[in-house]
């Protein structure tokens, strides 16, 4: 086959494979509304229903009909952007997810920053001191976020550092002082301070955001710094790095010219991948904080009953995690030479 | 953890003995950080044995003496009911212990036999299977725990499913691989034409080549069980109250963090340190078993 065929099979093969999983995503979410034990006809007309308003409610829902008429038409109504209306607010549920979306974006993004900026050369520094003490205490460090849960660590760091200390803002993303003053433009509170000219106001939300935030990053750190040290490791036993030495090189320009910049590839990807877990990790950290993102969205909607909020969320977060990583796929071989695509 | 180990302490120890027990456990203990795992480990075992002699009743109330801090009487102080925390940290014990091992014994055998069969039989099933297998991986953990436990409705069994539903996919991806790789093998060719069947080899043959490698993994994997289970527990989808499950513990404290700080940290303490056990060991295994992957 010539080249341009097989580039032209793997990329057709390539998308068939990304619309199957979009379509086991959608099956799974689909059956597991169907698991409830809950009579969904029930939860909309109630138990006194006479029998005749109960039977023509259950067909206006569709449920009636077969099984894979009704994925059918849930398929349909996801394609169209319909992923039902919730129970609580009677919105449908892409909209209330829109306005809690940017609360998690912000929290995500902060976490991803610190984590990557603490991680990455905590892992290079363990790396370079491998088996002496930096390369202990970032194992150490970095062992403690892996095992630490996210909402423990939250509420520790909140009887330490808000209730006995008072270095930060406690749950919520703004003081009640500013919460009606600062006009929403962006939905990232950061921005809209700053757009609000409000620098009390900017200052006041980084006091909230820090917490949350750090919880967050630290296992976002602990995972970059396992692998930014496994990397450097293999990258600083090979041999172009022992003739560079032989160049009489300085360390740092080996560690950090030569090596590093040949794990640049498989970081930024194993980086993007630490950012889909954080969409994960936000639900509960966000429940602890009272932080109004998608996760406390969730969990609020858990609490009163309302499936189609959990089931929408649920779908939008599996495919903003199955986008994630197809992105990964993609940019890896187009970074790195090596790889072809 | 490949700690060095010390020249006089090297001298210290006796040369090896082969077939001892001594000899046998030596080197779990010359690894201080997995050791001190493996003593965690072994506290959690009898916590979870020793809770009727636990020095309060867990379930019974006193209001009387109800959010009393940390003392003698009350090592980790008392909740909102006058129950006694300490008590309930160490009957909790038995629900992550429990959780923990139906969660085991449930994820690495359905994701083994879905691998080893995609590997072997190779063809549509396999595409099938592991297009299966990429489905449930494409959605994050916990948040499918979280969606199938209350789908299901909350409850301890119901967590257990939910874990065990979003932790096979790996289990099956490792299985596939080693069983695409063993299956072009000689001694599994010989025993075809010996006349075993399909199922003897898979059985006899395959899985306990493959066996090993999903134990070092489903111990590592522990540890983030027993954190979506907590999870679970905490957002109220776990075993249901008066049951004293650790995660539902810290989610009771939640609201008097100031000045109940005990009622919700202490028993989070008991899943970090349980959690980071499981993850010293896991280290220590894999070091272990496969000399590469620990540097």
């Amino acid at each position: 086959m010539s080249a341009h065929g097989h580039w032209l099979k793997s990329r057709v093969t390539g998308s068939a494979s990304l619309i199957a999983t979009l379509l086991g995503l959608l099956v799974l979410t689909f059956f597991i509304g169907r698991a409830l034990p809950v009579d969904p006809v029930l939860a909309v007309v109630g138990e006194h229903a006479s029998e005749a308003v109960y039977e023509r409610t259950r067909m206006e829902m569709g449920l009636d009909q077969p099984l894979p008429v009704q994925f059918a038409r849930y398929l349909g109504r996801v394609l169209h952007a319909d992923l039902g209306t919730s129970v609580v607010s009677g919105q449908p549920v892409l909209r209330d997810l829109a306005s809690f979306f940017p609360a998690t974006l912000e929290l995500a993004t902060v976490a991803m920053l610190m984590g990557a900026l603490v991680g990455i050369p905590a892992g290079v520094l363990a790396a370079v001191h491998r088996n002496r003490w930096p390369d202990v205490l970032v194992r150490i460090t970095g062992l403690v976020g892996y095992s630490a849960p996210v909402f423990w660590l939250g509420i520790v760091g909140l009887v330490v550092f808000y209730v006995t200390l008072g270095w930060v803002g406690g749950p919520g993303r703004l003081d009640t002082l500013y919460q009606y003053s600062i006009e929403e433009r962006t939905g990232l509170v950061l921005m809209d301070t700053l757009l609000a000219g409000s620098w009390d106001g900017f200052v006041n939300a980084l006091s909230h955001l820090l917490l949350p935030a750090v919880v967050l990053a630290w296992h976002t750190a602990a995972y970059l710094s396992r692998m930014t040290r496994a990397l450097m490791i293999d990258e600083l036993n090979s041999e172009y790095i022992l003739a560079a030495r032989m160049k009489g090189l300085s360390d740092w320009r080996v560690v950090w010219r030569h090596a590093f910049i040949n794990i640049r590839v498989p970081l930024l990807t194993s980086s993007a991948l630490a950012y889909a877990y954080l969409l994960e990790g936000a639900v509960v950290t966000e429940t602890v904080f009272a932080w109004p993102g998608i996760g406390m969205y969730i969990t609020q909607s858990l609490f009163s009953a309302d499936l189609p909020a959990v089931l929408g969320a649920t779908t939008l977060i599996g495919l903003l995690f199955l986008m994630l990583n197809r992105f990964v796929d993609w940019l890896y071989p187009r970074l790195d030479a090596r790889i072809k695509p | 953890m490949n700690m060095p180990v010390s020249p006089q302490l090297q001298e210290l120890q006796p040369a090896a003995d082969h077939g001892t027990a001594h000899a046998r456990w030596r080197w779990v203990f010359d690894q201080p950080l997995m050791a001190m795992g493996v003593l965690i480990l072994l506290a959690l075992l009898v916590a979870a044995c020793a809770g009727q002699w636990a020095p309060h009743d867990p379930y019974v109330q006193a209001l009387s003496e109800r959010l009393q801090p940390p003392s003698a009487a009350h090592w980790f102080g008392t909740d909102q009911l006058g129950r006694d925390i300490f008590s309930r940290v160490l009957h909790g014990a038995r629900y992550t212990l429990l959780i923990v091992l139906m969660a085991a014994v449930s994820v690495a055998p359905v994701g083994m036999a879905v691998g080893l069969c995609a590997g072997y039989f190779g063809g549509a099933l396999e595409t099938v299977l592991m297009r299966i297998t990429d489905i449930f991986m494409a959605f994050p953990r916990l948040l499918l725990a979280l969606a199938l436990a209350a789908a299901l409705g909350p409850g301890l069994e119901n967590a257990v499913l939910a874990i065990a539903v979003s932790a096979w996919p790996p289990y099956a991806r490792q299985a596939r691989a080693e069983a695409k790789r063993l299956r072009e093998r000689e001694f599994i060719w010989a025993s075809r034409l010996a006349g075993a069947s399909h199922f003897r080899i898979l059985l006899r043959h395959l899985l306990p080549l493959c066996a090993s490698s999903a134990l070092v993994r489903l111990t590592l994997d522990l540890a983030g069980m027993i954190l979506i289970a907590a999870g679970l527990g905490f957002l109220g989808l776990g075993a249901q109250p008066p049951t004293p499950e650790w995660g539902a513990m810290v989610a009771a404290g939640r609201q008097i963090l100031a000045p109940y700080w005990w009622v919700a940290t202490l028993p989070g303490l008991a899943i970090f340190l349980v959690s980071l056990a499981l993850n010293l060991v896991g280290d220590g295994l894999r070091d272990a078993l496969d000399p590469r992957a620990g540097r």
